[in-house]
């Protein structure tokens, strides 16, 4: 095992596939030569050549516009959106074109694209750079969405995104680029649709996605402490969503905690709460409860932006909470 | 106002000529009958009629390479039809039925048929002007020597989409043909009350470093003519091309609309330069038969007639169709 950081796995991935397959082109805003504004696709353009990997105007429509015409006729390219915020900008390629054309054109074409962005806030810049936007992707019929929080993850579900048929909406936390991670040595592929169990705990499953998964471990570790045995789902794909494994944890557990950095209406734990309850009511011994931010643009100061984002210890005095209102 | 086209002899054989007289009545028969289907009932939604523009299509489809790309606008039923796509298929898919192009789950703005190189018809305005630079991208990448040819309005020349396009597809010199057919209006408004310029494609042309090529869209040789040297520049490296074709749409924007905006002379004057009757005279005042028109006259409408009797008798789109193809495993399956 090989121990990288979470933009060192952005890079090994593409670099994996790229070897593997001549299809597979990657393109962008700053991204070969640069190596990428996040530095997480450096030494690509060295190794694979400006054919293969090639930098772009600013210009989101015709960045995704050209992946989707290239996707259809035999390629299969990666786009970077450099701040997934940047998505409003192309949303038509990506709500309008790429994810309907399979179905409009009755399966006579097919996307195997993927559009990988920088996600979520921790990094003080501010409404426009510091969203988290999953939701706006995984209320797309026709979009896959992804959004890993480990290098080993990156690198796998990555690879296997790449080789997806279908177009995938790749979010990468770009607070967690730095951190480090063991990522197996070789190839590494993993799969879409499966959440992992993090952490096992008897007392209740704490639900979380990107950025906000080592938070809810963080939180989940000091909770022991207090008697409270958390059990921690990384929810890694939205779409394909793993509904097995939660609903399993949370029939186990009885309680169900999600932890949400997007802003608090039509959040992804919303989806899973109502799943829950329609599908598992009896097995809950409480109410079910989103940590969200709130319905709120971020600010930039690092007080504000902190306050927002959900932390390990609002996760911390949430659950615990509930869990003296269960012990009563 | 054609500043390139010369008609050099080789390049019309009267084979040539005689196929694209086929191929716009075929367009244009086809139109009709689709409107006649509207007017029945049968034809649900709503529908863009390209008739009067017939030449740009067939001039473009006569000159493609099997292999080349289309891509099309809302106003896609001519092009599709162009390239070979079946006629049939195409009038079922806009009859919703399961033997339709895309089996019912398209209609009449998204006709897609892969076989024949059309890689989809585009509706929401200027989107397959960069989706048309990736087939491009893609064709030079696996130098296939493919040409992505992208067909749309004059309202496109305002939206974003068109001029991202235009630069990536210089910058990266890419084997696509864009071609402006300027019908005059952008719906219901005139283009040149809107737009800063008096060509809205030729005139922007510039910006990317490209030649002003503005061509008489209602004249097929000439149509035939810029797009065999528009392809050619394309197939051999040189780059993309943006082609303002000028035209005049015969009817309104959808079926919904009248055009009673339009002032009634410049609709007669239009009609005067009918694409279809000037291509007539100009053949048989090279000496083609009347004899021979009349039996392609036949065979286009004997065509049409028996596309409508395959499509009305197709069966319904089944209900199932709804939850197929989202995903390329067939399926609709969004959890386990």
């Amino acid at each position: 095992m090989a121990e990288l950081t979470l933009r060192e796995a952005v890079a090994s991935a593409i670099a994996q596939e790229m070897e593997r397959d001549p299809m597979v082109f990657f393109i962008g805003e700053d991204v070969a030569k640069a190596g990428g504004v996040f530095k997480t696709t450096v030494g690509l353009f060295d190794r694979f050549g400006p054919d293969r990997v090639r930098d772009t105007p600013i210009s989101e429509q015709a960045i995704v516009g050209a992946a989707m015409g290239a996707a259809m006729t035999g390629l299969r390219p990666i786009v970077e959106i450099m701040f997934s915020d940047f998505l409003g900008v192309c949303w038509d390629m990506v709500a309008n074109e790429i994810a309907k054309a399979h179905f409009m054109s009755g399966g006579q074409v097919s996307l195997p694209l993927v559009i990988r962005t920088a996600n979520g806030g921790g990094t003080r810049f501010g409404a426009q750079h510091s969203q988290s936007v999953e939701n706006w992707a995984m209320s797309v019929p026709g979009l896959k969405v992804v959004a890993p929080s480990s290098p080993a993850d990156v690198k796998g579900l990555l690879a296997a995104a790449i080789r997806d048929p279908d177009p995938v909406v790749f979010f990468e936390p770009k607070s967690l680029y730095g951190i480090r991670g063991e990522v197996p040595d070789g190839e590494h592929v993993d799969r879409l649709g499966t959440a992992k169990v993090l952490r096992d705990g008897a007392d209740c499953t704490i639900v979380a996605l990107g950025a906000m998964v080592p938070r809810a471990v963080a939180a989940a570790a000091e909770l022991e402490g207090d008697s409270i045995s958390a059990t921690v789902i990384d929810v890694r794909s939205l779409v394909p969503l793993d509904t097995k494994t939660i609903l399993r944890e949370v029939t186990r557990t009885g309680w169900l905690i999600t932890v949400e950095e997007n802003p608090r209406l039509c959040g992804w734990g919303a989806e899973i709460a109502s799943i829950v309850a329609q599908e598992s009511f009896d097995d809950l011994d409480g109410p079910i409860v989103r940590i969200t931010t709130p319905h709120v643009p971020l600010a930039a100061a690092d007080q504000l932006e902190d306050a927002a984002i959900p932390s390990v210890d609002r996760i911390i005095a949430t659950v615990k909470a509930k869990m003296r209102r269960r012990q009563t | 106002m054609n500043r390139t086209a010369k008609d050099p002899e080789g390049v019309f054989d009267e084979q040539r000529r005689l196929r694209l007289y086929r191929v716009m009545l075929e367009l244009r028969n086809f139109e009709q009958r689709a409107h006649e289907l509207f007017l029945e009932n049968l034809v649900r939604g709503t529908s863009h009629l390209a008739t009067g523009q017939e030449a740009i299509a067939a001039g473009y489809a006569v000159a493609m390479r099997a292999d080349d790309y289309t891509f099309c606008t809302y106003r896609g039923h001519g092009h599709t039809v162009a390239r070979g796509a079946s006629m049939s298929a195409t009038m079922a898919e806009l009859l919703g039925r399961a033997n339709g192009l895309m089996r019912g789950k398209g209609g009449s703005m998204h006709l897609t048929d892969v076989t024949h190189g059309v890689m989809g018809s585009y509706a929401i305005v200027g989107a397959h002007l960069p989706i048309a630079a990736g087939a491009a991208w893609s064709a030079q990448a696996r130098k296939s020597g493919q040409v992505a040819v992208c067909f749309f309005g004059d309202g496109t020349t305002n939206i974003g989409s068109f001029h991202e396009a235009l630069n990536l597809a210089a910058v990266w010199k890419l084997p696509v043909v864009f071609v402006c057919e300027n019908n005059q209006y952008m719906e219901y408004t005139p283009i040149r009350s809107v737009t800063a310029v008096e060509h809205p494609a030729a005139d922007r042309a510039a910006a990317y470093g490209l030649e002003a090529i503005l061509v008489d869209g209602n004249d097929a040789d000439l149509m035939y003519e810029t797009a065999l040297r528009t392809l050619d520049k394309a197939r051999t490296g040189a780059g993309p091309t943006l082609v303002e074709a000028v035209t005049y749409r015969h009817g309104g924007h959808s079926r919904s609309d009248p055009a009673s905006y339009r002032p009634d002379a410049e609709v007669r004057d239009w009609l005067s330069r009918d694409p279809l009757p000037r291509y007539r005279e100009r053949l048989l005042a090279r000496g083609v038969q009347e004899m021979v028109l009349r039996e392609i006259e036949d065979q286009a409408q004997q065509k049409v007639d028996q596309a409508t009797r395959e499509a009305r008798d197709g069966s319904p789109a089944p209900v199932s169709e709804i939850e197929r193809d989202v995903w390329s495993d067939g399926g609709s399956a969004w959890r386990n």
